[in-house]
């Protein structure tokens, strides 16, 4: 007889097949007949599920490599549009520095024109203004002439004919017929 | 009115004058009367105006010369100014007592003055011309405020000016 064989007579011997001689340790040949099932199953597992789980693995292999190519792609395209951005912060910066040192060159300019235009006017007004002066003070020598000329002819005409009695009439009279009878 | 019209009269009432005998009175009523004419604008005008009749301008001259100048001078200003040759009466004068003073070979010397000059003054002015200019003059004076005083005399074309008016001018002048 196998071993097969003793042990299942043995098994068919025994009394009562509730009771196991272990309390911890099922009967051997459950041992066996589990193993054996359980290197089956594993096998059949093996054999049938292992090319469907390995084509799974690879394919979320795939999945994830094209998500980490996609995101390296992804972090390449971001730095090249960053590089982009600083080159263009670059220029803005340029262009901001040639807008600024233009417009400080213009208002410079403008500052230097209208310095030289407010001095030539002041220079110009100051020109008018002392010719204005001199004009005005010709003016008012020429009027206070004019008026005193006048007051003293008038001072002049009261004065002489104030003075003009008959005696002074007469003494012109004379004086003239003297002269004129003088003179030849 | 033109210089033979003016003449003509001139000539007239030189003619008429010297037929009444009165030429030297008449001539100088006339000169002095033209004075007093070209003098007064109200007196000019009233004798000028044609729209008062001839008759009452004639009224207004004998009115004014009746009793002060012999009877000649005011018929003779009178039938000027009834003829309407008003304005042209001391051109007329001048002209009379021209060819008055030319007839007796005298020179013509009108005198300004202030104030009238007496017959010894008239004289003594007539000698004093005469000896200045070498020619006998028919001194005929004019009595002229605006000369304040002095006299101012014009024998033709000389002018012998003595008067206060033309020191004050020439004061105001050089002032």
């Amino acid at each position: 007889m196998t071993g097969f064989g003793t042990l299942v007579g043995r098994f068919l011997s025994e009394g009562d097949i509730t009771q196991t001689p272990s309390k911890f340790w099922p009967e051997p040949y459950e041992i066996i007949f589990g193993s054996i099932a359980s290197l089956l199953v594993f096998g059949l597992l093996v054999k049938f599920a292992g090319p469907v789980a390995k084509k799974g693995m690879q394919a979320r292999t795939a999945k994830i490599q094209a998500e980490i190519d996609a995101g390296e792609q992804a972090v390449a395209a971001a730095e090249i549009e960053a590089a982009q951005i600083r080159s263009a912060k670059g220029d803005i910066d340029g262009e901001r520095e040639r807008l600024l040192t233009q417009a400080d060159a213009q208002a410079a300019a403008i500052l230097e024109e209208g310095r030289s235009r407010v001095a030539a006017e002041v220079a110009d007004l100051e020109a008018r203004s002392v010719l204005d002066i001199a004009a005005a003070q010709s003016r008012s020598g020429d009027e206070l002439r004019a008026e005193i000329a006048r007051l003293s002819t008038a001072a002049v005409d009261h004065v002489v004919t104030g003075s003009l009695d008959d005696a002074t009439h007469q003494e012109l009279i004379e004086s003239f017929i003297s002269r004129v009878g003088a003179a030849k | 009115m033109s210089d033979n019209r003016i003449d003509g009269y001139a000539r007239g009432l030189f003619e008429i004058a010297r037929a009444e005998g009165t030429i030297d009175e008449v001539e100088d009523e006339l000169f002095r009367f033209a004075r007093s004419y070209e003098s007064s604008d109200e007196l000019r005008n009233a004798l000028t105006d044609e729209q008062i009749p001839a008759s009452r301008r004639q009224a207004i001259v004998e009115d004014l010369l009746g009793g002060k100048a012999t009877s000649t001078t005011t018929q003779l200003v009178s039938m000027v100014i009834g003829s309407g040759r008003g304005r042209d009466l001391p051109a007329i004068v001048d002209k009379l007592v021209a060819r008055a003073s030319s007839s007796k070979n005298l020179e013509l010397a009108e005198v300004r003055s202030a104030v009238a000059l007496t017959a010894d003054q008239q004289t003594r002015l007539a000698a004093a011309l005469a000896n200045a200019t070498g020619k006998q003059v028919n001194l005929k004076v004019v009595v002229d405020p605006s000369v304040l005083g002095g006299l101012v005399a014009t024998i033709g074309d000389t002018v012998i000016d003595g008067s206060v008016r033309t020191r004050i001018d020439q004061l105001k002048s050089r002032l």
